[in-house]
């Protein structure tokens, strides 16, 4: 098989299953968090709603989280098998990054995951508050590292080169705190927020679309609801900061955001468009005169480079284009029903049935939204693995296309299966509710508490 | 003097595994051996892991993290090469770590179709773990003889991890299924036993390097320890088994601490085997190491978390420590 091919294969395969991956930590870096709030509310008011729902969301988590352990179990083995040019070229930046976030993180949050899931009983109430609280702080430590490697990856800074070639690093608090770090960590723990709250208001308005006098998802509607309602205007601020950075940093990336082909002033603000990769232009392009300079530049005749500046390292325009209007719209869709939803929640008035349809429909919105974003940012730094540091291609490796396919078709059917699996059960436990988290007097092995 | 840092990340790594194939090595045979339980055993047996299996597999992120981190020459050539096995290992990990959680939330024939999922995905993941190993000691030669090589090496690597899953319920569970862990040890017992003998008679005949290794007498007259100290290991644990199966008292965490003594022990013989190599008779640990900038500021990190996830895994193992009975829940 010819090399173009195998690099498509492994970057499909790699692509599959980051994008596989990132579903779950996308929920659970957040939900984490929001179990803090529900296990610290159970704590002040003794209510035992509270609890019920802190069972029910720590089932979800836990199974979400491994989804997230399993999947990423797969990825630490095929940055080696798909990537090994990558590891010979910037291990010396990327390894210590990874390390740090398997010691820092990964224990903490397994660990004690134990603990939070089966020893309610086991431990003073004190120290199940604080497992959780340490899963919470694992999970965000992980991001942490994490986009530390990947927005290095994007905006590579304090590396040195040594006499015989190598890259090192020169100033690890410049590797890690790059320039694009700050606006991707935050624009992702964001992400993360809106796709769990988004997650728990959909869930529970499935559950009231049940059961219209559950009250503890109605709490956790109103709890969804309202963390969405807050976090959707931050995100597409932020979101914008990010844009702004990206332009400064990684300005070819941009140019396929926008659609921008050649270089100019005046360069108008493309809605929609089909960009044409033979011709170089957008066909079908509905367009505001000056708007793009106006927004990136705050000057509405400003230069803006285009896609020829930079060509042959150019992004694909196209997937980059059409991936950031999903995401945008999706984020501008998940601000108005967030706020339709406080507003029509108001008071204690109980949520109508159009309105818990909306919810339920919008469950997996943020999974949308966050896949969109990825797909932006990985394929608009394209054809660079790390910028101007190490192209893709380079870092592909020697595994046979046969053996490619094989991995990939048994990839897929592995994680349609654990997807599929993992939607039904989600929708049949929040359909069941809360109260089926509640303890019932049979009798069970102790250490399945969290089966109950 | 300096630290020689690939000889120190060469043990770090080894820890990692030696880590990993206990830990979760008793969980994988834990997993192996679910068809051989009823129903409600197997609950008890699945909650006997439980709180652990999650950390157990993290100890593998580290040592192929340690391998990516310290040796990335030696992490892509190993990989590339062993691309196959590797797959099937992660497909089988994702199999089972999902099925250990659908099945908590299924019921009728979905739980049965979980349960099995659960017992596939541990047995492949235990295969494969077996073939690779095989597949490494040669320095991933190919053709019928090494394959049938790595066979008999997964073969024993799947009885050693049976063997840790049942003396891990012998020590975790009590009554009928504890008895039965005790039959299901005696029959790992013996079937690691055939492992061994089979893995040392074909090693020093798979590889030159070995062979020289291992009968350059006088000097490796000290080698004869190891297998001495597995054979007590072994006896041991055959012994204390055989009271406990006559209801005489014995420690019930001794077929446990047997087991992964025969594991470290093995762990052992494998590493004298092997060092200098990282990839078999191809790269020494010095060859294939990262620049020192790279390894030193991972080993202040490795040096400072570890005693941390050291005390809180014992801390975890100390709140679950005890029988995994049938109670009510409060």
């Amino acid at each position: 098989m010819e090399t173009g091919n195998v690099l498509l294969l492994a970057r499909a395969q790699f692509g599959l299953n980051i994008a596989f991956h990132i579903l779950f930590p996308s929920i659970t870096v957040a939900l984490a968090w929001i179990l803090v709030y529900f296990r610290a509310r159970y704590a002040r008011t003794g209510d035992a709603a509270w609890l019920d729902t802190y069972r029910l969301w720590t089932k979800i988590f836990a199974l979400t989280f491994a989804m997230g352990v399993v999947s990423g179990i797969v990825m630490s083995f095929q940055f080696g098998t798909n990537w090994p040019g990558y590891m010979n070229h910037v291990g010396n930046i990327a390894g210590p990054l990874l390390a740090y976030e398997v010691l820092t993180a990964f224990f903490l949050e397994a660990t004690f995951l134990g603990v939070m899931l089966f020893g309610m009983n086991r431990v003073p109430p004190w120290m199940h508050m604080t497992a959780t609280v340490l899963v919470a702080l694992g999970t965000t430590l992980s991001a942490f590292w994490i986009l530390a490697l990947n927005s290095w990856m994007q905006t590579p800074s304090g590396y040195v080169y040594t006499a015989d070639g190598q890259i090192i690093a020169g100033n690890w608090l410049e590797v890690i705190f790059n320039p694009s770090f700050p606006y991707r960590f935050t624009h992702m723990m964001l992400a993360s927020g809106l796709t769990a709250a988004f997650l728990i208001a959909g869930l529970s308005a499935w559950r009231l679309l049940n059961e219209s006098r559950d009250t503890s998802a109605l709490k956790t509607l109103r709890t969804g609801v309202m963390v969405a309602a807050i976090l959707a205007p931050i995100q597409i601020f932020v979101g914008d900061l990010h844009g702004l950075n990206t332009l400064e940093h990684q300005p070819a990336k941009i140019a396929a955001v926008e659609a921008i082909w050649q270089t100019g002033k005046d360069v108008p603000l493309v809605l929609f468009a089909i960009p044409n990769d033979r011709t170089q232009r957008n066909d079908y392009a509905i367009e505001i005169p000056k708007l793009a300079s106006l927004v990136l530049k705050h000057d509405a005749s400003a230069e803006l480079k285009g896609i020829d500046a930079f060509a042959p390292d150019a992004p694909p325009v196209a997937p980059v284009f059409f991936a950031f209007r999903v995401m945008v719209g999706m984020g501008v869709l998940m601000l108005a029903l967030s706020w339709l939803g406080i507003w029509r929640m108001r008071g204690s008035s109980h949520p109508p049935r159009w309105l818990l349809w909306a919810f339920a429909s919008f469950t997996f919105s943020g999974w949308v939204a966050t896949l969109a974003g990825w797909l932006v940012t990985e394929t608009g730094r394209q054809p660079w693995l790390v910028t101007g540091l190490l192209r893709t291609a380079d870092a592909a490796g020697a595994v046979g296309g046969a053996q490619l396919g094989a991995s990939l078709t048994g990839y897929i059917l592995t994680c349609s299966l654990m997807l599929l699996a993992y939607m039904v059960v989600l929708t049949h436990l929040a359909g069941k509710g809360s109260h089926s988290a509640a303890p019932r007097p049979a009798t069970m092995p102790a250490g399945a508490a969290h089966d109950a | 003097m300096t630290l020689d840092l690939p000889l120190v990340f060469t043990v770090l790594m080894g820890v990692a595994v030696l880590a990993y194939v206990v830990l979760d090595g008793y969980d994988l045979g834990v997993g192996m051996l679910m068809p051989a339980g009823d129903e409600q055993e197997q609950d008890v047996m699945i909650a006997s892991i439980g709180p652990f299996w999650d950390a157990n597999e993290t100890w593998l992120v580290l040592g192929v993290g340690l391998l990516l981190v310290a040796f990335p020459v030696a992490h892509g050539v190993i990989l590339g090469a062993l691309y196959l096995p590797v797959v099937a290992m992660l497909i089988g990990l994702m199999l089972r770590g999902a099925a250990f959680e659908f099945r908590i939330k299924a019921e009728g024939w979905h739980r049965e179709l979980w349960n099995w999922l659960f017992w596939f995905g541990s047995f492949l993941a235990s295969l494969a773990q077996g073939l690779m190993l095989g597949s490494y000691i040669t320095g991933f030669e190919s053709g019928i003889g090494y394959f049938l090589f790595s066979l008999i090496v997964a073969g024993g690597v799947c009885g050693g991890y049976v063997l840790l899953g049942s003396t891990w319920l012998i020590l975790r569970t009590e009554g009928a299924l504890q008895k039965k862990a005790i039959g299901w040890t005696r029959w790992g017992l013996m079937w690691v036993a055939v492992g061994v003998a089979l893995v040392s008679l074909a090693t020093p005949l798979a590889s030159e390097t070995v062979r020289d290794r291992w009968f350059d007498f006088p000097r490796t007259t000290a080698l004869i320890l190891l297998p001495l100290a597995t054979a007590v290991a072994w006896l041991w644990v055959w012994c204390l088994t055989g009271r406990l199966r006559n209801g005489e008292t014995a420690p019930e965490w001794g077929p446990f601490a047997g087991a992964v003594a025969i594991y470290v022990l093995a762990f052992l013989g494998l590493a004298y085997s092997l060092f200098p190599y990282i990839v078999m008779d191809r790269l020494t640990i010095w060859e294939a190491a990262a620049h020192p900038s790279a390894l030193g500021v991972v080993l202040a990190g490795a040096l400072t978390v570890l005693p941390f996830i050291i005390g809180y895994t014992a801390f975890s193992y100390r709140v679950f420590r005890g029988k995994v009975r049938s109670e009510r829940y409060e």
